[in-house]
């Protein structure tokens, strides 16, 4: 409800900017044309917002799961997180857009590209944000798992990872937001469906009210997953 | 049936300074109070005895039993746990289903009867604290290491809190690491002061503790404590 006046006030730019430069509607079209071209391709979009919701998903549950586990046995093992240490500050530095063609390539135009995407766009802030997370526990409760004669396993089941929960939930909220990126981004490059594919034969067929339908689909799908994520980062910030 | 021993003899290092020389302290059963100004290395005995990572080189020996019970200046409580939870996490983390009901009659005893399952954050200070003795009385350990654990409470939990460890640790070996006079003299049945890298015994009040001020003696002994420690800090 709070968003509702800068909403409201966007639209009203918007609309005042279409009345004003008299800009052809294949440009941008008014937000009533826009919200028309929804409604007449109502089941279009939902269709392939599912595929995309679907895929977006798939990537965040698995990269979250990888991410987790990998950081999980860079905590358990000093040797392993010296090794991959570097190795994970390297790949951040790999614009994994650039990759989509390749993954593309590789694995077809079917869904495992796009979700792949999402995953490795997932999986690197949250790996390092939970092993930051895991690594800073504070010595004092450590110290209660030396004294018990704690193993590794129980020491991080125990004590670390509950220290690291709310890092967590911060990374989520950050990867919620950058995963439908990341399946648009794979359907951009080849796909049959999804909201990206809709976007680019609307866009091809000058529809440019059914791309920005699509446009504000996808904005409401990561709206969603970021209030989700949000909602998800409370529980495991407050104890 | 006495404890089995605890003692510590060896000398430490921090980089290349002394930080304490070659000494020996073997503790009895009951009380011994570890005194001194800060830096001095009392904590550092303390976590040697615990088998504690400390930053200093230690050479020497140290003898401890298996199970030790231990608390800290802070609580050390886990946010997301109940009080019960909390007084059962030294069981877990040793492998062995923690014992809730045993938990629940500690924290009674406590005076924290009904307050079970609240969290940590919805606890004062002193109820914190309280958590913490039932997770280290749970353990029902012959040696006890108390690192300041009172030193944060008001006046009032600090001797409920002195007085419920004194009554759950009788017939147990306890080191109480303070810098507090009162406290040291209050509690112990035994007490070492710790600075410029040696070790010295004393004078204690004689008989059982508590100690109050009201018994002859009491302020001749707590002035020469008072002296020492002005010397040394």
């Amino acid at each position: 409800m709070k968003a509702l006046g800068p909403v409201i006030f966007l639209v009203a730019l918007w609309q005042a900017v279409v009345s004003l430069t008299g800009v052809p509607p294949f440009i941008l079209p008014p937000p009533l044309m826009v919200l028309a071209a929804a409604r007449a391709n109502l089941d279009v979009l939902a269709l392939n917002a599912a595929v995309t919701a679907g895929e977006v998903l798939a990537g965040l549950v698995l990269g979250t799961l990888t991410g987790c586990a990998v950081a999980v046995a860079m905590a358990l093992s000093d040797r392993l997180r010296r090794f991959l240490k570097p190795v994970l500050v390297l790949s951040q530095a790999i614009p994994i857009f650039a990759l989509a063609p390749v993954l593309t390539l590789w694995l077809g135009y079917g869904l495992a590209p796009k979700i792949l995407i999402t995953v490795l766009i997932v999986f690197f802030p949250l790996a390092s944000v939970f092993l930051d997370g895991l690594l800073a526990t504070p010595e004092g409760l450590l110290d209660l798992g030396r004294i018990a004669r704690a193993g590794p396993w129980r020491r991080l089941w125990l004590l670390r990872i509950p220290h690291a929960l709310p890092a967590l939930g911060a990374g989520l909220g950050v990867a919620a937001v950058y995963a439908p990126i990341g399946a648009v981004i794979g359907e951009w490059v080849g796909a049959a469906q999804g909201l990206g594919y809709v976007m680019l034969m609307a866009n091809a067929r000058s529809h440019a009210d059914l791309m920005f339908a699509a446009l504000f689909v996808l904005v409401g799908l990561t709206l969603a997953l970021y209030a989700a994520a949000g909602w998800i980062a409370r529980r495991l910030r407050t104890p | 049936m006495t404890p089995p021993p605890a003692r510590i003899e060896g000398a430490a290092w921090l980089g290349d300074r002394v930080l304490f020389a070659p000494l020996s302290l073997d503790l009895p059963v009951g009380w011994t109070c570890l005194i001194g100004p800060s830096g001095a290395g009392k904590s550092t005995v303390l976590r040697l005895l615990a088998g504690l990572p400390t930053g200093a080189r230690f050479e020497g020996q140290v003898t401890a039993p298996d199970r030790i019970a231990y608390m800290a200046q802070s609580d050390l409580l886990l946010p997301r746990l109940s009080a019960v939870e909390n007084a059962t996490l030294g069981q877990r983390l040793r492998g062995e289903p923690g014992d809730r009901a045993r938990a629940a009659a500690l924290l009674a005893e406590m005076g924290l009867a009904g307050l079970e399952r609240r969290r940590p954050a919805a606890l004062s200070g002193g109820q914190r604290q309280r958590v913490s003795l039932a997770r280290a009385l749970i353990e029902d350990a012959p040696l006890a290491l108390l690192d300041e654990p009172f030193s944060a409470l008001d006046a009032a939990n600090r001797q409920r809190m002195q007085d419920l460890a004194l009554a759950h640790l009788a017939g147990r070996r306890v080191l109480l690491v303070t810098h507090d006079p009162l406290e040291a003299l209050r509690l112990g049945q035994r007490i070492c002061l710790m600075a410029g890298g040696r070790m010295e015994d004393l004078p204690t009040l004689p008989g059982p503790a508590p100690h109050s001020p009201q018994e002859p003696g009491f302020g001749r002994v707590y002035d020469g404590l008072m002296a020492r420690l002005m010397e040394a800090a």
